[in-house]
């Protein structure tokens, strides 16, 4: 015990002895988590359209009048030249063209059936799709009122519309930062924990102060323990910056669920995360190979942790590489008890997954730590 | 020129011997276009939703089967009511719930109208916009075979998607992934071998030895610019090999913008280099100080468009921002160099920029 | 000097793949002895004192230091000796009076004791006024000498000192061997390896190691006798002459 207090003096001083490194911890994760949620945002809006409208008819006009009112749509282009729009397209100035054939309201009313063209710029998938989804549903929408129009003239026809109602939960207003800035936060969190405390330890191998270290009788664990308990009061100290001051305070985010819950469950994760960095320290002899071996797996633990985009998309395997991903488990309780308000109950398996990679990461660094090689 | 020669030789050395940093230069591409091709995607497929059906009528049970056969989702029947529903989704693993009312097809034959409530876990507003929107669509063609209007005043859309016909990701994200990775690698191998240079105190040998110093860091930039552009032709030719990416442009031009942002790359590198005192100052910044921003800053995850105007005038200092412009351009759409000199000229402005910085700082120090 | 065994070795041997870096070292240190363990570069000197202070098992052969075993009792060892390596491995961001309480703290010396004994050695070191400085703002000089004081600081039985004296000016070598002797004069056993061979005459016994094999081991002067030289320094390239390894 008392050996535990000489090697915690010591690391604390040597933390707050260098004060740059200090500024940077807590200013990197401040300054991210105020910015980079505002910038993550899959939400598309601004689609920007351009029209060529050969038919210049009521129906072709309300038609546009529709699409400029619905508000995802930005109208570039009128009725300009065709070749013009598609090189558009090409510059990037628009994401999509309509064209609206000669004749549109006549066979439509005629025929009972017309053709509208779309051309869509398809780099991003996604935005395509979901931009190609947005114009299909107020097309669909505009389709629906004149018919209903028609309808309406033709007053044998019976009707009936089935609608539905959508009731978002835990986040009505659909607002994508509520999302981000619990998992961004644990992202800050995950990485300062494990990089500085790989670093850390293999600097004291590089200098050599290790050496010392282990030609006294100090116990592995002990030393190891030492190491932990510093960077685990870092990260809950970062943690709770981004918390109460820059999600409370700049997105007004406040947990639904009960903090308790989320700092026990923030103080297994940091355990099992520094017991990452410490097993990749174990592994190196420099800084620059604990820095690469760290930022390889930070980088496949963040794009696999379901982040950015969401888990159930994934084929099989993957969805088996983010079960055995710790990074995953904290983002999602996060999202849960600050979101949601899940309580232990709900959560009770995270807790044992956990658990068990604490254990798992902390038991193989501390035997792979050789005081005698 | 010769000496010059013998410290390339001896940084590659440096490289080569060690394999932790082998894995990073040459395992993470591979890593994430295997990841991004494979793995990532903001599809949903499967997702697992709750059915609550008070009505049991004819109408709601073929509504029902609608949602069977629909691939994005995977049916549950249970009758839960709201305070359930909500428990349900604290699980975190049911994502959306649709709740017939009683008697759903009496209200729609006898009173024209009729509502299904769709109940969604908004926690993730992409997901949630996304099953919604899946679920109104399997409600529209409901509508239209149930009541038999299919035909009259039809508009049909016919899309067509340019670039990317089948709409993957990866079209998206081979250009993005390119850019963070020669970016990230670069900076952060240059400026970390220069600094540790100065830690081990070997940088102060190597100043006084008869060697210009810009020739030292030189030296130092030339074993990553070639693995960087090896690094790129891995890249490329797993992405055509392996996911059937098209190059539609200039491979050359290609190779050359990438020399430029890999030139970039290098001097920010080593501007850090100059700014910093340890490796793990320099790590902080060129790891943690660049990896998210970079990620989300260059556009290929979230589209920049989206965010708020300072933040899209911000981004514009993210040398990879222009680099993913130039090769969505360059690759996929297949455009010469008239279309890109403008990000071009940015990029060789920033690396202009970049170097006299660094330089100047160099030379300071050396004063 | 009692007789009593602080060091035996019996065909001690360590191979890093192919190569043996220490082959088959057979000696005893008595204790209270001033042991100097002299070779060229890279002739093992090193390695050999690593496998001694548990740093290193052996590939073959035995050993015992404090009575414990290399091989089982490593941590035991541990608790027995103080180490001080070639290169300088205190904490350079770190005061000398903290470098001191800490490696104290972990070596197990009472709360109470540290201070007091700290105080003390300091203004022996002459280090006292410079206690709250950092270590990485002393000349290499006193940086060594503060890194012997922190070897003895827990009054181990026996303490390895592996090139203490390397790039020192002759002034501070001298105070550096005054510090030797004091503690040997308390009893402690000192095991060092130098190449330096004017301190070479400083030690009760020396062995000369050379390509991993000791080829000599007596009396400075009794070595000097039987190669028929006038300094060690003769010796030593009498017996260096055939060496394979070059020094690096």
């Amino acid at each position: 015990m008392n050996t535990l207090l000489f090697l915690l003096q010591k690391e604390y001083r040597q933390i707050f002895r260098n004060p740059t490194l200090l500024r940077m911890i807590l200013a990197i994760p401040v300054i991210q988590l105020t910015i980079l949620p505002l910038a993550a945002d899959f939400e598309i809006k601004n689609i920007n359209v351009a029209i060529v409208d050969y038919d210049r008819s009521t129906y072709s006009r309300d038609l546009v009048h529709k699409i400029e009112s619905s508000g995802y749509f930005v109208l570039v282009d009128y009725n300009g030249d065709p070749k013009a729009s598609f090189g558009y397209l090409e510059s990037d100035e628009a994401d999509v063209i309509i064209e609206i054939p000669e004749g549109f309201e006549r066979n439509l009313v005629r025929e009972n059936h017309e053709e509208l063209f779309l051309s869509i710029n398809a780099i991003n998938g996604t935005k395509a799709n979901v931009g190609g989804g947005y114009l299909s549903q107020v097309i669909q929408d505009f389709n629906q009122e004149i018919r209903a129009d028609w309808v309406f003239r033709k007053p044998n026809k019976r009707s009936a519309i089935a609608e539905m109602v959508t009731i978002n939960r835990f986040n009505p207003l659909l607002n994508y930062q509520f999302f981000m800035v619990p998992g961004i936060l644990a992202i800050l969190v995950t990485m300062i924990g494990a990089y500085m405390c790989a670093l850390n330890i293999v600097k004291e191998k590089e200098v050599g102060t290790i050496e010392q270290i282990n030609v006294t009788p100090v116990k592995k664990h002990l030393f190891i323990l030492g190491k932990l308990i510093p960077f685990w009061t870092i990260g809950v100290f970062v943690f709770s910056i981004g918390l109460f001051l820059v999600a409370r305070l700049v997105y007004g985010i406040i947990p639904v669920g009960n903090v308790l819950l989320l700092y026990a469950y923030l103080s297994l994760y940091l355990i099992a995360v520094l017991g990452v960095g410490l097993l990749v320290s174990t592994y190196s002899q420099t800084q620059q190979q604990a820095m690469s071996l760290a930022f390889f797996f930070m980088m496949i633990f963040i794009l696999m942790s379901g982040l950015f985009t969401p888990i159930e998309g994934m084929p099989a395997w993957a969805k088996f590489i983010t079960q055995l991903n710790p990074v995953t488990y904290f983002i999602e309780v996060m999202r849960m008890v600050v979101m949601k308000g899940s309580s232990f109950e709900h959560i009770s398996r995270h807790f044992a997954i956990m658990l068990g990679f604490a254990i798992f990461f902390n038991s193989w660094a501390v035997w792979n730590y050789r005081k005698t090689s | 020129m010769k000496q010059l020669f013998i410290f390339i030789k001896k940084e590659f050395k440096h490289v080569f011997r060690d394999q932790k940093t082998l894995l990073l230069l040459f395992g993470l591409p591979i890593a994430q276009i295997l990841l991004f091709g494979f793995a990532l995607t903001n599809e949903i497929k499967d997702s697992r939703i709750v059915v609550a059906d008070y009505a049991g009528d004819g109408a709601s049970q073929q509504l029902i089967e609608r949602f069977r056969q629909n691939d994005s989702f995977v049916l549950e029947q249970s009758l839960l009511g709201a305070d359930d529903i909500d428990e349900v989704f604290k699980q975190g693993i049911v994502k959306l719930a649709v709740v017939f009312p009683e008697q759903f097809e009496k209200s729609l034959i006898h009173e024209g109208k009729a509502q299904v409530q769709l109940i969604a876990d908004a926690t993730d507003p992409n997901t949630a916009t996304t099953l919604t929107n899946y679920a109104q669509a399997i409600m529209r063609d409901f509508q239209v075979s149930y009541l038999g209007t299919a035909s009259n005043l039809q508009i049909e859309v016919v899309t067509r998607n340019f670039y990317n016909p089948e709409l993957r990701g990866t079209t998206n994200f081979v250009p993005g992934v390119m850019a963070l990775v020669l970016l990230l690698v670069c900076v952060l191998m240059t400026s970390v071998s220069i600094v540790r240079e100065k830690e081990l105190g070997t940088m102060e040998i190597l100043l006084v030895s008869p060697f210009n110093p810009l020739m030292v860091i030189l030296a130092k930039a030339v074993p990553y610019l070639i693995l960087s552009i090896i690094n790129l032709t891995v890249i490329l030719l797993l992405s055509v090999f392996l996911l059937d990416m098209p190059i539609n442009g200039s491979i050359p031009l290609l190779f050359a913008v990438s020399t430029l942002l890999i030139m970039t790359a290098l001097s920010l590198g080593l501007l850090i280099s100059n700014s910093t005192n340890s490796q793990q100052e320099a790590m902080l910044i060129s790891l943690m100080g660049m990896l998210l921003p970079t990620m989300m800053f260059t556009g290929f995850i979230f589209p920049i468009e989206n965010m708020p105007v300072p933040l899209q005038v911000l981004s514009n200092i993210i040398p990879s921002k222009w680099y993913y412009i130039i090769v969505k351009d360059v690759m996929i759409k297949g455009l010469g160099f008239a279309a890109i000199w403008k990000e071009t000229l940015i990029l060789f402005g920033m690396t202009l920029f970049l170097l006299v910085v660094s330089i100047r700082k160099f030379k300071t120090r050396l004063a | 000097m009692t007789g009593e065994v602080a060091i035996s070795t019996d065909k001690l041997t360590k191979r890093f793949g192919d190569f043996v870096a220490a082959n088959e070292i057979t000696f005893d240190v008595k204790k209270g002895e001033i042991f100097g363990f002299l070779g060229a570069n890279g002739a093992g000197k090193t390695t050999a004192m690593r496998m001694l202070c548990g740093l290193s098992i052996p590939s073959s052969g035995q050993a015992t230091v404090a009575g414990f075993d290399v091989y089982r009792q490593t941590e035991e060892i541990k608790k027995n000796i103080g180490y001080m390596s070639q290169k300088f491995s205190l904490y350079e961001d770190l005061t000398v009076w903290e470098n001191i309480r800490f490696f104290a703290g972990i070596y197990g010396v009472p709360r109470s004791e540290i201070a007091p004994r700290a105080k003390e050695k300091l203004r022996q070191l002459g280090l006292y006024h410079q206690r709250n400085q950092l270590v990485a703002s002393l000349p290499l000089g006193w940086k060594q000498k503060l890194s012997f004081s922190v070897a003895v600081f827990h009054q181990p039985e026996i303490v390895f000192l592996d090139e203490p004296t390397g790039g020192v000016d002759p002034v501070t070598r001298r105070q550096f061997w005054d510090l030797i002797y004091e503690a040997s004069d308390q009893g402690i056993t000192i095991f060092v390896t130098t190449h330096y061979m004017d301190e070479a005459e400083y030690c009760h016994r020396i062995s000369m190691m050379v390509d991993g094999y000791i080829k000599a081991l007596d009396t400075p002067t009794a070595l000097k006798q039987n190669y028929g030289a006038e300094s060690m320094d003769e010796v030593f390239f009498e017996l260096a002459r055939g060496a394979q390894r070059k020094g690096d």
